[in-house]
Protein backbone atom coordinates (compact mmCIF):
# COMPACT_ATOMS: atom_id res chain seq x y z
CA UNK A 1 0.00 0.00 0.00
CA UNK A 2 1.47 3.20 -0.87
CA UNK A 3 2.27 6.07 1.53
CA UNK A 4 1.68 9.88 -0.19
CA UNK A 5 2.59 13.07 1.57
CA UNK A 6 -0.52 15.12 2.08
CA UNK A 7 -0.39 18.52 4.22
CA UNK A 8 3.29 17.76 5.00
CA UNK A 9 2.32 14.61 6.61
CA UNK A 10 3.14 10.99 5.45
CA UNK A 11 -0.45 9.18 4.97
CA UNK A 12 -1.65 5.90 4.09
CA UNK A 13 -3.40 5.71 1.33
CA UNK A 14 -4.99 2.65 -1.08
CA UNK A 15 -3.91 2.55 -5.21
CA UNK A 16 -7.03 4.72 -5.61
CA UNK A 17 -5.59 7.58 -3.14
CA UNK A 18 -8.17 7.02 -0.33
CA UNK A 19 -6.77 6.87 3.54
CA UNK A 20 -6.10 3.73 4.73
CA UNK A 21 -5.78 4.39 8.69
CA UNK A 22 -8.48 5.94 10.76
CA UNK A 23 -6.66 7.57 12.86
CA UNK A 24 -3.89 9.29 10.51
CA UNK A 25 -6.52 11.84 9.43
CA UNK A 26 -7.70 15.13 11.45
CA UNK A 27 -9.61 18.10 11.11
CA UNK A 28 -6.48 20.27 9.55
CA UNK A 29 -6.05 17.46 6.70
CA UNK A 30 -9.22 17.56 5.63
CA UNK A 31 -9.62 21.21 3.85
CA UNK A 32 -6.42 19.45 1.74
CA UNK A 33 -8.43 16.69 0.79
CA UNK A 34 -11.48 18.83 0.01
CA UNK A 35 -9.04 20.49 -2.53
CA UNK A 36 -7.93 17.36 -3.98
CA UNK A 37 -12.25 16.79 -4.56
CA UNK A 38 -12.88 19.90 -5.63
CA UNK A 39 -14.82 21.24 -3.23
CA UNK A 40 -13.24 24.73 -2.74
CA UNK A 41 -14.70 25.72 1.01
CA UNK A 42 -15.43 23.44 3.67
CA UNK A 43 -18.46 25.46 5.33
CA UNK A 44 -20.22 24.67 8.83
CA UNK A 45 -22.67 22.80 6.66
CA UNK A 46 -19.63 20.73 5.63
CA UNK A 47 -18.41 19.93 8.41
CA UNK A 48 -21.11 18.42 10.13
CA UNK A 49 -21.74 16.20 7.54
CA UNK A 50 -18.24 14.94 7.81
CA UNK A 51 -18.02 14.98 11.64
CA UNK A 52 -21.50 12.71 11.08
CA UNK A 53 -19.32 10.21 9.20
CA UNK A 54 -16.47 10.20 11.02
CA UNK A 55 -17.99 9.80 14.28
CA UNK A 56 -20.27 6.50 12.63
CA UNK A 57 -17.24 4.52 11.27
CA UNK A 58 -15.95 3.24 14.05
CA UNK A 59 -18.46 0.95 15.07
CA UNK A 60 -20.25 -0.24 12.04
CA UNK A 61 -16.21 0.01 10.17
CA UNK A 62 -17.84 1.16 6.91
CA UNK A 63 -18.65 4.13 5.80
CA UNK A 64 -22.17 5.50 5.81
CA UNK A 65 -23.76 5.60 2.18
CA UNK A 66 -25.28 8.79 1.20
CA UNK A 67 -29.26 7.15 2.63
CA UNK A 68 -27.49 6.76 5.67
CA UNK A 69 -26.27 9.75 6.00
CA UNK A 70 -29.77 11.46 4.64
CA UNK A 71 -32.03 8.80 7.29
CA UNK A 72 -29.35 8.61 10.03
CA UNK A 73 -27.82 11.96 10.05
CA UNK A 74 -31.20 14.03 9.56
CA UNK A 75 -29.57 15.61 6.69
CA UNK A 76 -31.21 16.56 3.19
CA UNK A 77 -30.15 14.55 0.41
CA UNK A 78 -30.47 17.57 -2.40
CA UNK A 79 -28.13 19.09 0.01
CA UNK A 80 -25.20 16.87 0.31
CA UNK A 81 -25.56 16.88 -3.78
CA UNK A 82 -25.07 20.87 -3.16
CA UNK A 83 -22.19 20.59 -0.54
CA UNK A 84 -20.49 17.83 -2.68
CA UNK A 85 -21.49 18.31 -6.07
CA UNK A 86 -21.18 14.97 -8.77
CA UNK A 87 -19.99 12.57 -6.88
CA UNK A 88 -21.41 13.24 -3.27
CA UNK A 89 -20.54 9.64 -1.39
CA UNK A 90 -17.10 9.30 -2.83
CA UNK A 91 -15.87 13.18 -1.91
CA UNK A 92 -17.45 13.13 1.36
CA UNK A 93 -15.92 9.47 2.50
CA UNK A 94 -12.83 10.78 0.63
CA UNK A 95 -12.42 13.96 2.48
CA UNK A 96 -13.40 12.43 6.18
CA UNK A 97 -10.30 10.16 5.44
CA UNK A 98 -12.56 6.89 5.23
CA UNK A 99 -12.80 4.07 2.48
CA UNK A 100 -15.55 5.01 -0.36
CA UNK A 101 -18.63 2.92 -0.25
CA UNK A 102 -18.36 -0.79 -1.59
CA UNK A 103 -19.23 -1.89 -4.80
CA UNK A 104 -18.45 -5.54 -5.67
CA UNK A 105 -16.44 -5.65 -8.34
CA UNK B 1 -31.90 -30.42 26.06
CA UNK B 2 -30.86 -27.36 24.30
CA UNK B 3 -33.13 -24.98 22.20
CA UNK B 4 -31.94 -24.03 19.05
CA UNK B 5 -34.99 -21.89 16.80
CA UNK B 6 -33.68 -21.07 13.35
CA UNK B 7 -35.46 -18.27 11.94
CA UNK B 8 -35.72 -18.51 7.45
CA UNK B 9 -35.43 -21.72 6.06
CA UNK B 10 -33.60 -20.70 2.64
CA UNK B 11 -29.81 -21.31 2.01
CA UNK B 12 -28.12 -20.87 5.37
CA UNK B 13 -30.89 -22.00 7.76
CA UNK B 14 -31.36 -25.18 5.45
CA UNK B 15 -27.81 -25.81 5.51
CA UNK B 16 -27.62 -25.19 9.61
CA UNK B 17 -30.13 -27.45 10.45
CA UNK B 18 -28.93 -29.96 8.45
CA UNK B 19 -25.05 -29.65 9.87
CA UNK B 20 -26.59 -29.76 13.41
CA UNK B 21 -28.75 -32.59 13.20
CA UNK B 22 -26.13 -34.61 11.79
CA UNK B 23 -23.99 -33.62 14.32
CA UNK B 24 -26.77 -33.92 17.48
CA UNK B 25 -29.66 -36.27 18.34
CA UNK B 26 -33.11 -34.67 18.87
CA UNK B 27 -32.20 -35.53 22.41
CA UNK B 28 -29.59 -32.99 22.62
CA UNK B 29 -30.31 -30.51 20.78
CA UNK B 30 -34.11 -29.36 19.73
CA UNK B 31 -33.78 -27.80 16.32
CA UNK B 32 -36.84 -25.27 15.21
CA UNK B 33 -36.88 -23.75 11.44
CA UNK B 34 -40.02 -20.74 11.19
CA UNK B 35 -40.61 -20.01 7.62
CA UNK B 36 -43.81 -18.31 6.73
CA UNK B 37 -44.13 -20.82 3.74
CA UNK B 38 -43.40 -24.19 2.26
CA UNK B 39 -41.51 -22.53 -1.03
CA UNK B 40 -37.41 -23.06 -0.93
CA UNK B 41 -36.46 -20.93 -4.20
CA UNK B 42 -33.32 -21.61 -6.16
CA UNK B 43 -32.75 -17.38 -5.86
CA UNK B 44 -29.49 -17.63 -8.66
CA UNK B 45 -32.08 -18.69 -10.99
CA UNK B 46 -34.57 -15.78 -10.83
CA UNK B 47 -32.01 -14.25 -13.28
CA UNK B 48 -32.12 -17.07 -15.90
CA UNK B 49 -36.46 -16.53 -16.27
CA UNK B 50 -36.40 -13.57 -18.11
CA UNK B 51 -33.49 -14.57 -20.91
CA UNK B 52 -35.07 -17.97 -21.68
CA UNK B 53 -32.15 -20.01 -20.29
CA UNK B 54 -34.45 -21.38 -17.16
CA UNK B 55 -38.40 -21.72 -16.73
CA UNK B 56 -39.67 -21.58 -13.31
CA UNK B 57 -40.19 -25.70 -12.36
CA UNK B 58 -36.90 -25.55 -11.79
CA UNK B 59 -36.38 -22.94 -9.34
CA UNK B 60 -38.87 -23.72 -6.19
CA UNK B 61 -38.90 -27.13 -3.91
CA UNK B 62 -40.37 -27.83 -1.22
CA UNK B 63 -38.89 -26.70 2.66
CA UNK B 64 -39.82 -30.02 3.99
CA UNK B 65 -37.55 -31.79 1.32
CA UNK B 66 -34.46 -30.48 2.69
CA UNK B 67 -35.02 -30.26 6.28
CA UNK B 68 -34.05 -33.15 7.74
CA UNK B 69 -36.02 -35.70 10.12
CA UNK B 70 -35.80 -34.18 13.41
CA UNK B 71 -36.36 -31.16 13.00
CA UNK B 72 -39.44 -28.78 12.95
CA UNK B 73 -40.37 -26.67 10.56
CA UNK B 74 -42.59 -23.87 11.51
CA UNK B 75 -44.60 -22.18 8.73
CA UNK B 76 -46.33 -18.93 10.00
CA UNK B 77 -45.03 -15.13 10.44
CA UNK B 78 -42.61 -13.95 12.78
CA UNK B 79 -44.04 -10.92 14.85
CA UNK B 80 -41.29 -9.91 16.62
CA UNK B 81 -38.24 -11.95 19.21
CA UNK B 82 -37.71 -10.82 22.37
CA UNK B 83 -34.06 -11.03 23.23
CA UNK B 84 -33.97 -10.62 26.50
CA UNK B 85 -36.70 -13.09 27.18
CA UNK B 86 -35.19 -15.22 24.02
CA UNK B 87 -38.83 -15.99 22.79
CA UNK B 88 -39.76 -15.61 18.89
CA UNK B 89 -43.76 -14.16 18.96
CA UNK B 90 -45.29 -15.49 15.71
CA UNK B 91 -48.10 -13.40 14.43
CA UNK B 92 -50.58 -16.22 14.78
CA UNK B 93 -49.79 -15.82 18.73
CA UNK B 94 -47.49 -19.01 18.91
CA UNK B 95 -44.61 -18.22 20.99
CA UNK B 96 -41.04 -20.43 20.41
CA UNK B 97 -38.73 -20.24 23.41
CA UNK B 98 -34.85 -20.89 22.95
CA UNK B 99 -31.68 -20.88 24.24
CA UNK B 100 -30.06 -20.26 20.92
CA UNK B 101 -31.71 -18.49 17.93
CA UNK B 102 -29.88 -18.01 14.70
CA UNK B 103 -31.47 -15.66 12.40
CA UNK B 104 -31.29 -16.19 8.93
CA UNK B 105 -34.40 -14.42 6.89
CA UNK B 106 -32.11 -12.61 4.88
CA UNK B 107 -33.38 -9.45 3.09
CA UNK B 108 -36.10 -8.91 0.56
CA UNK B 109 -36.41 -6.21 -2.66
CA UNK B 110 -38.83 -3.62 -1.25
CA UNK B 111 -39.38 -1.51 -4.39
CA UNK B 112 -42.04 0.42 -2.39
CA UNK B 113 -39.31 2.43 -0.24
CA UNK B 114 -38.68 4.35 -3.47
CA UNK B 115 -41.77 6.37 -5.00
CA UNK B 116 -43.07 5.56 -8.36
CA UNK B 117 -40.60 2.00 -7.81
CA UNK B 118 -43.48 -0.12 -6.85
CA UNK B 119 -45.83 0.57 -10.16
CA UNK B 120 -46.24 -2.71 -12.13
CA UNK B 121 -44.38 -1.12 -15.11
CA UNK B 122 -41.25 -1.05 -13.25
CA UNK B 123 -39.55 -4.46 -12.89
CA UNK B 124 -37.00 -6.27 -11.48
CA UNK B 125 -35.86 -10.16 -11.07
CA UNK B 126 -35.71 -10.29 -7.34
CA UNK B 127 -38.56 -12.35 -7.03
CA UNK B 128 -40.35 -15.17 -8.81
CA UNK B 129 -43.14 -12.87 -9.51
CA UNK B 130 -41.65 -10.27 -10.64
CA UNK B 131 -39.15 -12.51 -12.91
CA UNK B 132 -41.59 -13.90 -14.44
CA UNK B 133 -43.37 -10.72 -15.06
CA UNK B 134 -40.12 -8.86 -16.59
CA UNK B 135 -40.16 -12.53 -18.97
CA UNK B 136 -42.80 -11.47 -20.50
CA UNK B 137 -42.02 -7.75 -20.85
CA UNK B 138 -39.01 -8.99 -22.66
CA UNK B 139 -41.11 -11.26 -24.86
CA UNK B 140 -43.05 -8.56 -25.95
CA UNK B 141 -40.35 -5.95 -26.21
CA UNK B 142 -39.55 -4.91 -29.87
CA UNK B 143 -36.82 -2.13 -29.65
CA UNK B 144 -36.52 1.32 -27.68
CA UNK B 145 -34.45 1.87 -24.73
CA UNK B 146 -33.83 -0.69 -22.20
CA UNK B 147 -32.46 0.94 -18.52
CA UNK B 148 -30.85 -1.47 -15.71
CA UNK B 149 -30.84 0.29 -12.74
CA UNK B 150 -29.60 -0.34 -9.41
CA UNK B 151 -30.71 1.53 -6.27
CA UNK B 152 -28.27 0.90 -3.38
CA UNK B 153 -26.03 -0.82 -1.75
CA UNK B 154 -26.27 -3.69 -0.79
CA UNK B 155 -28.51 -5.53 -2.32
CA UNK B 156 -28.24 -9.73 -2.63
CA UNK B 157 -25.62 -11.19 -5.29
CA UNK B 158 -24.62 -7.56 -5.94
CA UNK B 159 -23.17 -8.48 -9.48
CA UNK B 160 -26.61 -10.22 -10.32
CA UNK B 161 -27.52 -6.61 -12.27
CA UNK B 162 -24.19 -6.30 -14.15
CA UNK B 163 -25.30 -10.48 -15.35
CA UNK B 164 -28.58 -9.27 -15.91
CA UNK B 165 -26.76 -6.35 -18.29
CA UNK B 166 -24.68 -8.24 -20.58
CA UNK B 167 -27.41 -11.80 -20.49
CA UNK B 168 -29.73 -8.92 -22.18
CA UNK B 169 -27.15 -7.35 -24.64
CA UNK B 170 -26.35 -11.78 -25.83
CA UNK B 171 -30.48 -12.18 -25.82
CA UNK B 172 -31.26 -9.07 -28.20
CA UNK B 173 -28.26 -9.96 -30.34
CA UNK B 174 -29.74 -13.61 -30.63
CA UNK B 175 -32.46 -12.39 -31.82
CA UNK B 176 -31.10 -10.12 -33.86
CA UNK B 177 -32.99 -7.06 -32.41
CA UNK B 178 -30.23 -5.47 -30.27
CA UNK B 179 -29.79 -2.46 -32.99
CA UNK B 180 -33.18 -1.80 -32.03
CA UNK B 181 -32.03 -1.42 -28.48
CA UNK B 182 -30.57 0.55 -26.60
CA UNK B 183 -29.15 -0.68 -23.21
CA UNK B 184 -27.99 1.77 -20.61
CA UNK B 185 -26.52 0.76 -16.52
CA UNK B 186 -27.47 3.35 -14.14
CA UNK B 187 -25.51 3.16 -10.56
CA UNK B 188 -25.22 4.64 -7.49
CA UNK B 189 -21.42 3.84 -7.26
CA UNK B 190 -18.91 5.37 -9.15
CA UNK B 191 -18.57 3.70 -12.14
CA UNK B 192 -20.23 -0.39 -13.00
CA UNK B 193 -17.08 -1.65 -11.31
CA UNK B 194 -15.51 -0.14 -8.74
CA UNK B 195 -12.39 -2.23 -8.09
CA UNK B 196 -9.29 -1.31 -9.67
CA UNK B 197 -8.22 -4.48 -10.88
CA UNK B 198 -11.63 -5.83 -12.10
CA UNK B 199 -12.38 -1.91 -13.82
CA UNK B 200 -8.91 -2.15 -15.65
CA UNK B 201 -9.69 -5.76 -16.84
CA UNK B 202 -13.43 -5.31 -17.74
CA UNK B 203 -13.84 -1.52 -17.58
CA UNK B 204 -13.75 -2.13 -21.72
CA UNK B 205 -16.96 -4.46 -21.37
CA UNK B 206 -19.97 -1.87 -21.14
CA UNK B 207 -17.58 -0.29 -24.84
CA UNK B 208 -17.42 -3.40 -26.58
CA UNK B 209 -20.99 -4.20 -25.61
CA UNK B 210 -22.25 -0.76 -26.78
CA UNK B 211 -23.92 -0.23 -23.57
CA UNK B 212 -24.15 2.84 -21.95
CA UNK B 213 -23.65 3.75 -18.37
CA UNK B 214 -24.53 6.21 -15.92
CA UNK B 215 -22.83 6.37 -12.98
CA UNK B 216 -23.03 8.16 -9.23
CA UNK B 217 -26.95 8.11 -9.86
CA UNK B 218 -28.91 8.30 -6.57
CA UNK B 219 -32.39 8.30 -7.65
CA UNK B 220 -34.96 10.23 -5.78
CA UNK B 221 -38.32 8.87 -7.66
CA UNK B 222 -38.99 6.95 -10.66
CA UNK B 223 -42.07 8.77 -12.87
CA UNK B 224 -43.80 6.30 -14.83
CA UNK B 225 -46.35 8.70 -16.47
CA UNK B 226 -42.93 10.53 -18.06
CA UNK B 227 -40.68 7.03 -18.23
CA UNK B 228 -38.14 9.07 -16.48
CA UNK B 229 -35.61 7.70 -13.21
CA UNK B 230 -35.16 10.80 -11.23
CA UNK B 231 -31.96 11.82 -9.28
CA UNK B 232 -31.31 14.02 -6.16
CA UNK B 233 -29.52 16.13 -7.93
CA UNK B 234 -32.33 16.35 -10.91
CA UNK B 235 -30.69 14.56 -13.74
CA UNK B 236 -33.43 12.26 -16.20
CA UNK B 237 -32.86 8.93 -17.44
CA UNK B 238 -35.36 8.15 -19.94
CA UNK B 239 -36.87 5.01 -20.38
CA UNK B 240 -38.81 2.56 -22.36
CA UNK B 241 -38.42 -0.80 -20.80
CA UNK B 242 -37.20 -0.04 -16.59
CA UNK B 243 -35.53 -2.51 -14.56
CA UNK B 244 -34.89 -1.55 -11.48
CA UNK B 245 -33.29 -2.96 -8.64
CA UNK B 246 -34.72 -2.06 -5.10
CA UNK B 247 -33.83 -1.31 -2.01
CA UNK B 248 -33.21 -4.22 -0.18
CA UNK B 249 -33.34 -4.44 3.29
CA UNK B 250 -34.38 -7.03 6.47
CA UNK B 251 -37.46 -7.91 7.21
CA UNK B 252 -40.03 -5.52 9.55
CA UNK B 253 -40.11 -8.33 12.46
CA UNK B 254 -36.24 -6.83 12.96
CA UNK B 255 -36.94 -3.45 13.19
CA UNK B 256 -39.80 -4.53 15.66
CA UNK B 257 -37.85 -6.18 17.71
CA UNK B 258 -35.15 -3.47 18.06
CA UNK B 259 -32.67 -6.05 16.82
CA UNK B 260 -31.75 -3.98 13.40
CA UNK B 261 -30.03 -1.04 11.56
CA UNK B 262 -31.34 1.35 9.85
CA UNK B 263 -31.83 -1.52 6.94
CA UNK B 264 -32.93 -3.73 9.59
CA UNK B 265 -29.84 -5.73 9.24
CA UNK B 266 -28.66 -7.39 12.39
CA UNK B 267 -25.43 -5.62 13.24
CA UNK B 268 -22.82 -8.60 14.07
CA UNK B 269 -19.26 -9.41 14.74
CA UNK B 270 -17.54 -9.66 10.82
CA UNK B 271 -15.52 -13.15 11.98
CA UNK B 272 -18.24 -14.62 14.49
CA UNK B 273 -21.39 -13.38 13.15
CA UNK B 274 -22.20 -13.26 16.76
CA UNK B 275 -24.85 -10.57 17.32
CA UNK B 276 -23.18 -7.72 18.55
CA UNK B 277 -25.68 -6.71 21.59
CA UNK B 278 -27.05 -10.61 22.10
CA UNK B 279 -24.28 -13.26 22.65
CA UNK B 280 -26.86 -15.97 21.52
CA UNK B 281 -27.97 -14.87 18.50
CA UNK B 282 -26.74 -15.39 15.55
CA UNK B 283 -27.12 -14.07 11.87
CA UNK B 284 -26.07 -16.38 9.25
CA UNK B 285 -26.99 -15.55 5.14
CA UNK B 286 -28.04 -12.18 4.19
CA UNK B 287 -29.53 -10.52 7.24
CA UNK B 288 -26.23 -9.05 9.11
CA UNK B 289 -23.64 -6.45 8.65
CA UNK B 290 -20.91 -8.54 7.26
CA UNK B 291 -19.52 -6.48 4.95
CA UNK B 292 -19.00 -8.85 2.24
CA UNK B 293 -21.10 -10.26 -0.70
CA UNK B 294 -24.61 -10.80 0.20
CA UNK B 295 -24.37 -14.30 -1.50
CA UNK B 296 -24.93 -18.16 -0.93
CA UNK B 297 -21.21 -18.52 -1.13
CA UNK B 298 -20.63 -16.38 1.97
CA UNK B 299 -23.76 -18.39 3.96
CA UNK B 300 -21.94 -21.45 2.84
CA UNK B 301 -18.57 -20.45 3.87
CA UNK B 302 -19.86 -18.15 6.82
CA UNK B 303 -22.09 -21.40 8.16
CA UNK B 304 -19.05 -23.77 7.90
CA UNK B 305 -17.25 -21.16 10.49
CA UNK B 306 -20.07 -20.97 12.48
CA UNK B 307 -20.52 -24.97 12.52
CA UNK B 308 -16.45 -24.91 13.95
CA UNK B 309 -17.55 -22.62 16.52
CA UNK B 310 -20.63 -24.16 18.02
CA UNK B 311 -18.85 -26.37 20.19
CA UNK B 312 -16.99 -23.53 21.85
CA UNK B 313 -19.90 -21.44 22.19
CA UNK B 314 -21.56 -24.18 23.81
CA UNK B 315 -18.72 -24.60 26.30
CA UNK B 316 -18.96 -20.71 26.10
CA UNK B 317 -15.62 -20.29 25.57
CA UNK B 318 -14.12 -17.28 23.05
CA UNK B 319 -14.88 -18.95 19.59
CA UNK B 320 -11.51 -19.35 17.92
CA UNK B 321 -12.57 -19.71 14.16
CA UNK B 322 -12.99 -16.63 12.33
CA UNK B 323 -14.78 -16.08 9.18
CA UNK B 324 -12.57 -13.93 6.31
CA UNK B 325 -15.23 -12.36 4.49
CA UNK B 326 -14.78 -14.80 1.44
CA UNK B 327 -17.47 -14.89 -1.65
CA UNK B 328 -17.49 -16.10 -4.91
CA UNK B 329 -19.68 -15.44 -7.46
CA UNK B 330 -20.06 -16.60 -10.73
CA UNK B 331 -21.10 -14.03 -13.53
CA UNK B 332 -22.75 -15.39 -16.48
CA UNK B 333 -21.76 -12.40 -19.46
CA UNK B 334 -23.87 -14.21 -22.46
CA UNK B 335 -23.61 -16.18 -25.83
CA UNK B 336 -22.39 -18.99 -23.33
CA UNK B 337 -19.46 -17.91 -21.37
CA UNK B 338 -18.85 -16.78 -17.52
CA UNK B 339 -16.70 -15.34 -15.30
CA UNK B 340 -15.66 -16.15 -11.87
CA UNK B 341 -15.06 -14.18 -8.88
CA UNK B 342 -13.08 -14.92 -5.62
CA UNK B 343 -12.26 -12.31 -3.35
CA UNK B 344 -12.80 -11.39 0.83
CA UNK B 345 -12.39 -8.48 3.26
CA UNK B 346 -9.05 -7.87 2.91
CA UNK B 347 -8.43 -8.51 -1.51
CA UNK B 348 -10.30 -7.58 -4.11
CA UNK B 349 -10.80 -9.61 -6.87
CA UNK B 350 -7.41 -10.83 -9.21
CA UNK B 351 -7.22 -12.00 -12.33
CA UNK B 352 -5.61 -15.79 -12.75
CA UNK B 353 -7.18 -18.77 -12.37
CA UNK B 354 -9.24 -20.69 -9.73
CA UNK B 355 -8.06 -24.69 -9.07
CA UNK B 356 -11.08 -26.76 -8.53
CA UNK B 357 -11.08 -30.08 -8.01
CA UNK B 358 -12.47 -32.18 -10.56
CA UNK B 359 -13.37 -29.33 -12.63
CA UNK B 360 -9.98 -27.87 -13.33
CA UNK B 361 -8.79 -25.14 -13.78
CA UNK B 362 -11.36 -21.63 -14.13
CA UNK B 363 -10.95 -18.33 -15.08
CA UNK B 364 -10.87 -15.65 -12.72
CA UNK B 365 -12.14 -11.96 -13.84
CA UNK B 366 -11.73 -13.48 -17.28
CA UNK B 367 -14.66 -15.09 -19.88
CA UNK B 368 -14.73 -18.48 -20.38
CA UNK B 369 -16.83 -21.13 -21.41
CA UNK B 370 -16.19 -23.39 -18.53
CA UNK B 371 -17.22 -20.81 -16.16
CA UNK B 372 -20.82 -20.75 -17.74
CA UNK B 373 -21.15 -24.55 -17.27
CA UNK B 374 -19.55 -24.44 -13.83
CA UNK B 375 -22.69 -21.87 -13.17
CA UNK B 376 -25.23 -23.99 -14.94
CA UNK B 377 -24.05 -26.97 -12.88
CA UNK B 378 -24.08 -25.13 -9.37
CA UNK B 379 -28.09 -25.65 -9.55
CA UNK B 380 -27.76 -29.23 -9.08
CA UNK B 381 -24.87 -28.78 -6.44
CA UNK B 382 -26.80 -26.57 -4.43
CA UNK B 383 -30.19 -28.45 -4.30
CA UNK B 384 -28.14 -32.07 -3.74
CA UNK B 385 -25.26 -31.20 -1.76
CA UNK B 386 -24.98 -27.77 -0.30
CA UNK B 387 -28.13 -27.53 1.25
CA UNK B 388 -27.99 -30.76 2.57
CA UNK B 389 -24.74 -29.84 4.48
CA UNK B 390 -22.74 -32.21 2.32
CA UNK B 391 -19.01 -31.48 1.89
CA UNK B 392 -18.52 -29.46 -1.14
CA UNK B 393 -14.86 -29.24 -2.78
CA UNK B 394 -14.14 -25.92 -2.01
CA UNK B 395 -12.65 -24.03 1.04
CA UNK B 396 -13.87 -22.47 3.50
CA UNK B 397 -10.72 -19.45 3.64
CA UNK B 398 -10.19 -18.27 0.54
CA UNK B 399 -6.45 -18.40 -0.85
CA UNK B 400 -4.52 -16.83 -3.00
CA UNK B 401 -3.36 -20.10 -5.32
CA UNK B 402 -3.43 -19.46 -8.76
CA UNK B 403 -4.28 -15.87 -8.27
CA UNK B 404 -1.74 -13.24 -9.98
CA UNK B 405 -1.92 -11.25 -7.05
CA UNK B 406 -1.21 -6.85 -7.39
CA UNK B 407 -1.24 -3.63 -5.54
CA UNK B 408 -3.40 -3.71 -1.99
CA UNK B 409 -3.26 -7.47 -1.61
CA UNK B 410 0.37 -7.90 -1.55
CA UNK B 411 2.74 -7.56 1.56
CA UNK B 412 -0.48 -6.98 4.10
CA UNK B 413 -1.14 -10.61 6.19
CA UNK B 414 -2.39 -12.39 3.61
CA UNK B 415 0.72 -14.61 3.40
CA UNK B 416 -1.52 -17.69 4.85
CA UNK B 417 -3.79 -17.32 2.19
CA UNK B 418 -1.16 -18.70 -0.28
CA UNK B 419 -0.92 -22.18 1.84
CA UNK B 420 -2.70 -25.09 -0.18
CA UNK B 421 -6.46 -24.40 -1.03
CA UNK B 422 -7.27 -27.41 0.10
CA UNK B 423 -6.08 -27.90 3.33
CA UNK B 424 -8.03 -26.38 6.03
CA UNK B 425 -5.55 -25.28 9.07
CA UNK B 426 -7.76 -24.38 12.64
CA UNK B 427 -6.80 -21.49 14.83
CA UNK B 428 -6.49 -24.07 17.55
CA UNK B 429 -3.90 -27.26 17.22
CA UNK B 430 -6.31 -29.59 19.19
CA UNK B 431 -10.30 -29.19 18.66
CA UNK B 432 -12.66 -30.16 21.09
CA UNK B 433 -13.89 -33.75 22.01
CA UNK B 434 -17.50 -34.68 20.94
CA UNK B 435 -18.25 -35.20 24.52
CA UNK B 436 -17.54 -32.22 26.04
CA UNK B 437 -19.67 -30.11 23.53
CA UNK B 438 -22.55 -32.05 24.43
CA UNK B 439 -25.19 -29.43 24.55
CA UNK B 440 -26.22 -28.36 27.87
CA UNK B 441 -29.17 -27.09 29.00
CA UNK B 442 -28.70 -23.02 29.12
CA UNK B 443 -29.79 -20.89 32.36
CA UNK B 444 -32.92 -19.87 30.91
CA UNK B 445 -35.82 -17.57 32.41
CA UNK B 446 -39.44 -19.49 33.43
CA UNK B 447 -41.32 -19.78 30.82
CA UNK B 448 -44.32 -19.63 33.37
CA UNK B 449 -42.98 -16.91 35.08
CA UNK B 450 -41.74 -14.66 32.80
CA UNK B 451 -44.17 -15.40 29.68
CA UNK B 452 -45.67 -11.20 29.32
CA UNK B 453 -49.45 -11.11 28.55
CA UNK B 454 -49.20 -11.49 24.76
CA UNK B 455 -51.08 -9.01 23.68
CA UNK B 456 -49.05 -6.01 25.95
CA UNK B 457 -45.94 -7.79 24.25
CA UNK B 458 -47.42 -7.16 21.03
CA UNK B 459 -47.74 -3.17 21.28
CA UNK B 460 -44.45 -2.76 22.61
CA UNK B 461 -42.77 -0.13 20.39
CA UNK B 462 -39.86 -0.69 18.47
CA UNK B 463 -36.33 -0.12 20.09
CA UNK B 464 -34.63 2.30 17.95
CA UNK B 465 -31.31 1.35 16.14
CA UNK B 466 -28.13 2.27 17.77
CA UNK B 467 -27.76 5.70 18.35
CA UNK B 468 -24.59 7.53 16.32
CA UNK B 469 -22.08 8.44 19.02
CA UNK B 470 -20.31 12.08 19.38
CA UNK B 471 -17.70 12.97 17.23
CA UNK B 472 -14.46 13.21 18.97
CA UNK B 473 -11.64 15.25 17.52
CA UNK B 474 -8.71 14.06 17.64
CA UNK B 475 -5.07 14.96 16.07
CA UNK B 476 -3.42 12.78 13.39
CA UNK B 477 -1.01 9.76 13.68
CA UNK B 478 1.50 10.20 10.91
CA UNK B 479 2.00 6.82 9.25
CA UNK B 480 5.13 4.49 10.42
CA UNK B 481 6.64 3.92 6.77
CA UNK B 482 10.41 4.10 5.30
CA UNK B 483 10.75 7.89 4.88
CA UNK B 484 12.01 6.58 1.35
CA UNK B 485 9.20 4.55 0.76
CA UNK B 486 6.97 7.92 0.47
CA UNK B 487 6.00 8.99 -2.52
CA UNK B 488 6.14 12.93 -2.90
CA UNK B 489 2.94 13.33 -4.83
CA UNK B 490 -0.40 12.46 -3.47
CA UNK B 491 -2.57 10.05 -5.50
CA UNK B 492 -5.47 11.75 -6.14
CA UNK B 493 -8.85 9.58 -6.86
CA UNK B 494 -10.93 10.46 -9.74
CA UNK B 495 -14.11 12.64 -9.25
Amino acid sequence: MPTTRIGGRAIDVNDEGFLTAYNQWDEDLAPVLAGYAGVEELTDEHWKVLKFLRADYPAREETATLRRVAKTGGFDMKELFRLFPGKPAKKMAYIAGLPKPKGCV
Amino acid sequence: MRRLVILGGGTAGTMVANKLRAQYTPGELEITVVDRDDNHHYQPGYLFLPVGIYSDDKIVRSRHHFIPDGVELVLGEIDRVDAPRKVVHLEDGRELYYDTLVIATGVEPRPDLTPGADSPDVHHFYDLPHASALTEAFKEFRGGRLVVHLTDMPIKCPVAPLEFTFLADAYFRERKSRKKVEIVYVTPLDGAFTKPIASRELGTMFEKRDIGLEADFAVERIDTEAKELISFDDRHVPYDLLVSIPLNVGPEYVARSGLGDDMNLVPCDQHTMRSLEHPDIFVLGDGGTLQTSKAGSVAHFSVDVFMENWPYYLAGEPLPHSFDGHANCFIETGHGRGMLLDFNYGTQPFTGGFPLPLVGPMTLLGESRANHLAKLAFRFVYWDFLLRGRPLPFTTDMHLLGKNVEGEASGTSNKDLLLSPFKRKPAKPATKSRKSSRPRPAPHPDPQRSRPPSSASRTKTPTPAQPVPDYVAAKGVDSTADAADILPDPIIPKF
